[in-house]
């Protein structure tokens, strides 16, 4: 045992792809660019592969800081290093920024090589198949026929869930946390009404506001408002912030007065200040879409029928936007196919969010669970 | 690992490749036995955090449930056993967990400790509450609650309509043939729905 340790310095690295990536969507996307980071090494046999996908707002900086900026820290960087429960001591862990992100990939702020201006709102839609698709290519340039696993929180765990679909007979294992099969009704209204904010700022300009030297920044804002929203629970935001007033009284006016407006206010602003709006929309559709049961007449069970993966899924008790239940869909239709299939429900009062932290227990398993993949 | 001699008379009823559903599985030591000498696909049920990761450690598959609230979500007749190992008497929802282990599986396994065992009986008499290899706990501090003997549970079976296939009874490892319900510890079942 060692003392958990960060990777260090780490340094993002490009693929360009110049071959069409075909896209679910009847559209291809002529040619395109990766931005990805790896931890720790590839083994001779090709074994030891594991890929982090993000969710909504994250990036291919799983991990460890950049040189020029220490306070840059990977977005899971809890969870990847030595010692860490995914142990870049054994593993080689793989971060890729998804098609149409705004961290370096091709995305709507790209220069559209058709009409040399940025694509905006013409960047073809991008589903988690077409990142899964993109991804695999990446791993054909870096030689792994086969991952040991593909891990992923909340949208990450749908691309993880996808990759058990796609290419079967190149996943070994699939951890899901914080996941769904597909969204409910009300996940996709709240998409919608983070969708309508930003389309109806006055800067969107129809996602061709790069030209006019603008963002939509209060419509991401509200967007990003009501996400967090979503993402904590009821209990950990009246820990958290409760009725608490800044002026200790009414003032009776609409500026910050409740603790919670200001945080909420405080996390939009810096949120609008570096994520795109382009993308925002782009991947909330992606999260819509997202159904491998459709085309199984709605039924779960065969859509997973293809998959050969063993899989780890985990959920938190405090977590409605991707709630429990939707974990053990999965694990249901799992046990249906007879996969080899595990699910742990977390205690945690911190809702989706709690899939970012390092509780013990949540973080205890995992290691459990990674310990035991063989390479 | 934990090993008990109970498995051993669960095994014998288990045949090669069965798909096995172990309800309070513990360390998940019982599905790792019968995945060596059985090759059974098994899964586990547990809703003890530590246990489920003990679990893990080991690799077993398990699934996180509070059996309390029945088993939805399991297919009708998907498990060709549905085994519960000493856990029965430690659950308060005691017919709707037999009826959802007959609904999910062909058969079903079930192992709990006799409180008619007569050292048990002694005990009471004696004026306290049973302590011994097959109720180890003491009354403050057991995870017990229900206490029943094995004639109680072959009047619920009767009375529920549960088909009680076969029956072996033992004192901590010896098989008792004669008065089980005063002279057996443990009673091991293995029960079915009418035809």
């Amino acid at each position: 045992m060692i003392q958990p340790q960060s990777v260090g310095a780490v340094v993002p690295q490009r693929a360009h792809f110049a071959e069409p990536l075909p896209l679910r969507s009847g559209d291809a996307l002529p040619e395109y660019e990766l931005v990805y980071e790896t931890y720790g090494e590839l083994n001779a046999a090709r074994s030891n592969a594991v890929l982090v996908c993000h969710a909504l707002s994250g990036s291919h900086h799983v991990a460890g800081h950049y040189a020029d900026d220490p306070a840059n820290v990977g977005w899971w960087d809890n969870l990847v290093g030595p010692g860490k429960p995914l142990d870049t001591r054994k593993f080689f862990v793989i971060g890729v920024n998804n098609l149409g992100g705004c961290y370096g990939t091709t995305g709507p702020a790209a220069i559209n090589p058709a009409s040399g201006k940025p694509w905006g709102a013409d960047f073809p839609f991008v589903t988690v198949e077409d990142w899964v698709a993109a991804q695999a290519r990446l791993a054909d340039r870096l030689g792994i026929e086969r991952f040991a696993a593909v891990v992923g929180g909340s949208l990450g765990g749908m691309q993880a869930l996808s990759w058990a679909l796609q290419y079967p007979e190149r996943i070994a294992h699939a951890v899901l946390v914080a996941s769904a099969p597909r969204l409910t009704a009300q996940n996709i209204a709240f998409n919608e009404v983070a969708r309508q904010a930003i389309l109806t700022d006055p800067d969107f300009h129809g996602g061709h506001y790069y030209e006019h030297g603008v963002v939509p920044a209060r419509g991401l804002k509200l967007a990003r408002m009501l996400g967090h929203i979503t993402y904590l629970s009821d209990d950990a935001m009246a820990d958290k912030f409760g009725r608490t007033l800044r002026h200790g009284k009414a003032v009776y006016s609409y500026d910050v007065e409740f603790e919670i407006e200001s945080y909420l206010r405080y996390q939009g602003d810096k949120f609008a200040g570096f994520f795109d709006a382009n993308t925002y929309l782009l991947t909330t559709k992606a999260l819509d879409y997202f159904d491998p049961a459709f085309e199984h007449g709605g039924i779960l069970r065969a859509a997973l029928a293809r998959a050969t993966a063993d899989f780890l899924v985990v959920s938190f008790s405090t977590d409605w936007r991707f709630s429990p239940a939707r974990s053990r869909e999965i694990v249901y239709s799992l046990l249906h196919n007879r996969r080899n299939v595990s699910y742990a429900e977390i205690e945690s009062d911190a809702g989706h969010d709690s899939f970012l932290l390092d509780d013990a227990h949540y973080h205890g398993l995992l290691a459990a669970y990674f310990d035991r993949i063989k390479v | 690992m934990a090993y008990r001699y109970d498995y051993e008379v669960i095994t014998k009823w288990i045949s090669p490749g069965e798909r096995v559903l172990d309800l309070g599985c513990g360390d998940g030591s019982l599905l790792r036995h019968l995945a060596e000498v059985r090759q059974v696909q098994g899964y586990g049920v547990e809703n003890d955090a530590d246990k489920l990761l003990t679990c893990i450690r080991n690799g077993v598959n398990v699934i996180q449930m509070d059996m309390e609230k029945g088993l939805a979500g399991l297919e009708d007749g998907f498990f060709d056993h549905v085994i519960m190992s000493l856990s029965l008497q430690a659950m308060h929802n005691t017919q709707g967990i037999l009826a959802e282990m007959l609904r999910v599986g062909r058969e079903a396994v079930v192992s709990f400790p006799n409180f008619g065992y007569w050292r048990h009986r002694q005990s009471i008499l004696n004026g306290h509450m049973p302590v011994s290899e097959s109720l180890p706990h003491q009354w403050f501090n057991t995870p017990n609650v229900r206490f029943f003997t094995i004639a109680d549970f072959d009047a619920l079976c009767a009375m529920n309509g549960i088909v009680v296939r076969e029956r072996l009874a033992f004192d901590e490892s010896r098989l008792i043939e004669e008065e089980p319900n005063f002279l057996a510890s443990v009673a091991v079942y293995r029960l079915g729905r009418p035809d």
